[in-house]
């Protein structure tokens, strides 16, 4: 941008702009800054008044969130002396470790069940998507729209009877209905999405591969899906959050063997009233991953969330 | 569709010959991409749809799936709409909703009109204000409660901190009056940053050459927002509000684990009642004409806009 310019802003207002945006950016974090900063108090600085921003670190919170305890007797104590780290911590409260928790499995349970259901709803969004874009298919914008409509119902209403349908059929609390479930919520996005992407690539790639004498298959998949990879990839995160951040299916359809750890994390209590520093810490681990992928994803963040309305 | 020279031959000739010479014809190929996702989404979201619809009319219970089941007629939805507790929970949603995209469309476009400023470091700070957007609802809703609590919350804290008032003399979420507030401040704590983003796009599409134009003609800059900027970012913030208002009409997640719809029932949102009858009091009857009513508003109150936003867009 050339210095001579009406439309640029004064270098005051730049200053002004930045200070706000950041002050503004600076409160918004502090939220999440406490959830961090909580998972390593220990549980009487995480409930001092008033609220300690200076603390000395510990991992009770994360021993707590992956480990049942039981109150244990002083002669228990002296009988069993800590062999690690964390036995030490839990030993010092004069308690002892009586298992793991249940934490590490409802983690694996999102991570299989947000991973199962991204993979499938890519790969049926991109065939799909990519029939919308190149063929002619009879009433297109109206499918197009269905496809679209199914994301505008609240979940609670869907949820009577897939509720019926899952118990009639025996996928209540299963991974399989979980991930037949997100994949179906998710093919809406994976589709306008994927559509958006693959209308960009010229078509003239597959015709100059058609001439070459490869069929349609492998036009789409030697020429088209090489092509649309930076897509792909950028729908399936925002697939994988959808699933990972999702409760309000969760919390209906599973009770157990596949609960994720959305309706998981809110019921942590400890011995004594809610174990915050738990909860912090098991909020911590969940909420990174997806932290990590927002910074990935950055440049195609507004597609992603407007469903492909909004291209930069 | 490009018309090869193959494509003329096969129709030229009887179907028969013509799949061996060509394969499969386009409108195959085009099902076999299309199909699969058509199967699943008719299977799992149109026949509960129409599996609702037609339980809307009986006195089902889920609860009891061996009772005789007796069809009702419209008696389920004629209870809903004359029943006042329902009602409630429509205004408790529809003050949900009018002060979140109220804030969130103030605050949000606010913020872009800054970021559109380019200072140095913008981009960064714009992931950052992202953040919220992206995480779980539940998990962070749950935290939140932690942040109101009335003794030890950080949110009371600092409330306290610039207004004198004290900490442990109010609770967000147990008061009946502060209740609604504390769920439209986590939401738009949550959900400011995505109508940024759409007003950025929107900000950033306005070519600096009308600025220069109207620069040329001595237009004031106050005269250049309101004639120039605010029109034509018209289109992107009423897609925003679109956006917004259908999530925060399905609201569930965050809500439920911040106030439970509580205290009593002065946030309980039209999901949060629905789940109620539904899954609580089991009668999935009533509970069906309830979730058919919600999205018959929904799809209603949407189509009516797009129209709306479509007369902008064409302007």
């Amino acid at each position: 941008m050339s210095s001579f310019s009406v439309t640029e802003p004064s270098r005051r207002l730049k200053w002004i702009a930045g200070l706000l945006v950041v002050g503004y950016a600076l409160v918004t974090l502090m939220p999440l800054m406490w959830i961090i900063a909580t998972g390593f108090k220990s549980s009487s600085d995480s409930i001092a008044y008033p609220p300690k921003v200076v603390f000395e670190p510990t991992l009770e919170g994360y021993v707590n969130l992956f480990t049942v305890q039981n109150r244990a007797s002083p002669e228990q104590l002296a009988a069993n002396p800590p062999e690690t780290w964390y036995e030490q911590i839990v030993h010092d409260k004069g308690m002892m470790i009586s298992g793991p928790s249940r934490f590490g499995e409802r983690f694996m349970n999102s991570v299989i069940i947000g991973f199962g259901s991204t993979f499938l709803s890519v790969f049926l969004g991109t065939l799909a998507a990519y029939g919308f874009s190149r063929y002619r298919v009879p009433l297109k914008d109206d499918l197009l729209f269905f496809i679209l409509s199914t994301r505008m119902m609240p979940p609670i209403a869907v949820a009577i009877p897939i509720f019926l349908m899952f118990r009639a059929t025996g996928l209540s609390d299963t991974h399989a209905g979980m991930i037949l479930l997100y994949t179906a919520v998710n093919l809406s996005l994976a589709v306008w999405l994927l559509k958006g992407f693959i209308d960009e690539i010229p078509r003239e790639y597959e015709e100059a591969a058609l001439i070459d004498g490869y069929t349609r298959f492998q036009a789409f998949y030697k020429v088209v899906l090489p092509q649309a990879a930076t897509g792909i990839a950028s729908t399936a995160i925002f697939c994988l959050i959808f699933a990972w951040n999702e409760y309000a299916f969760a919390v209906l359809l599973t009770s157990g063997t596949a609960q994720t750890a959305p309706p998981f994390i809110p019921t942590i209590i400890g011995s004594s009233g809610r174990d915050w520093p738990a909860v912090s810490a098991g909020a911590t681990l969940f909420l990174l991953p997806v932290i990590v992928f927002t910074i990935l994803l950055r440049k195609h963040l507004l597609r992603g969330i407007t469903f492909g309305a909004v291209r930069k | 569709m490009s018309v090869t020279a193959i494509d003329r031959i096969a129709k030229a000739t009887p179907p028969r010959v013509a799949r061996k010479i060509h394969g499969l014809s386009d409108r195959t190929i085009a099902w076999i991409f299309i199909g699969p996702t058509i199967v699943l989404l008719l299977a799992v979201n149109i026949f509960p749809l129409l599996w609702t619809i037609y339980l809307s009319f009986t006195n089902f219970r889920a609860n009891r799936p061996n009772a005789d089941v007796e069809w009702v007629g419209l008696q389920n939805y004629q209870r809903i709409l004359s029943n006042p507790e329902i009602w409630q929970t429509m205004q408790a949603t529809a003050h949900f909703l009018f002060w979140t995209l109220f804030f969130q469309v103030l605050i949000g476009f606010a913020l872009a009109w800054l970021i559109n400023a380019k200072f140095r470091g913008s981009n960064f700070w714009t992931t950052v204000i992202v953040l919220p957007m992206m995480l779980s609802p539940a998990v962070v809703g749950n935290f939140w409660t932690f942040l109101y609590q009335p003794q030890i919350g950080v949110f009371n804290y600092v409330v306290g901190f610039f207004t004198g008032a004290d900490p442990s003399g109010f609770s967000m979420i147990g008061d009946v009056r502060l209740a609604p507030w504390a769920i439209i401040i986590v939401d738009t704590w949550m959900w400011t940053p995505f109508v940024m983003l759409i007003c950025l796009a929107g900000l950033r599409s306005i070519p600096d050459s009308i600025y220069e134009a109207a620069e040329c003609d001595r237009a004031s800059k106050w005269r250049q927002f309101w004639t120039l900027t605010v029109p034509m970012i018209m289109p992107f913030l009423m897609l925003a509000v679109l956006f917004r208002g259908i999530e925060n009409f399905k609201m569930f997640d965050l809500v439920v684990q911040l106030t439970g719809g509580g205290p009593g029932s002065v946030t309980e949102l039209t999901s949060i009642n629905l789940k109620r009858e539904a899954f609580e009091k089991w009668r999935t009857g009533f509970a069906s004409a309830y979730a058919v009513i919600l999205f018959v508003t929904v799809f209603g109150l949407a189509s009516i806009y797009v129209k709306a936003l479509n007369r902008v867009k064409q302007r």
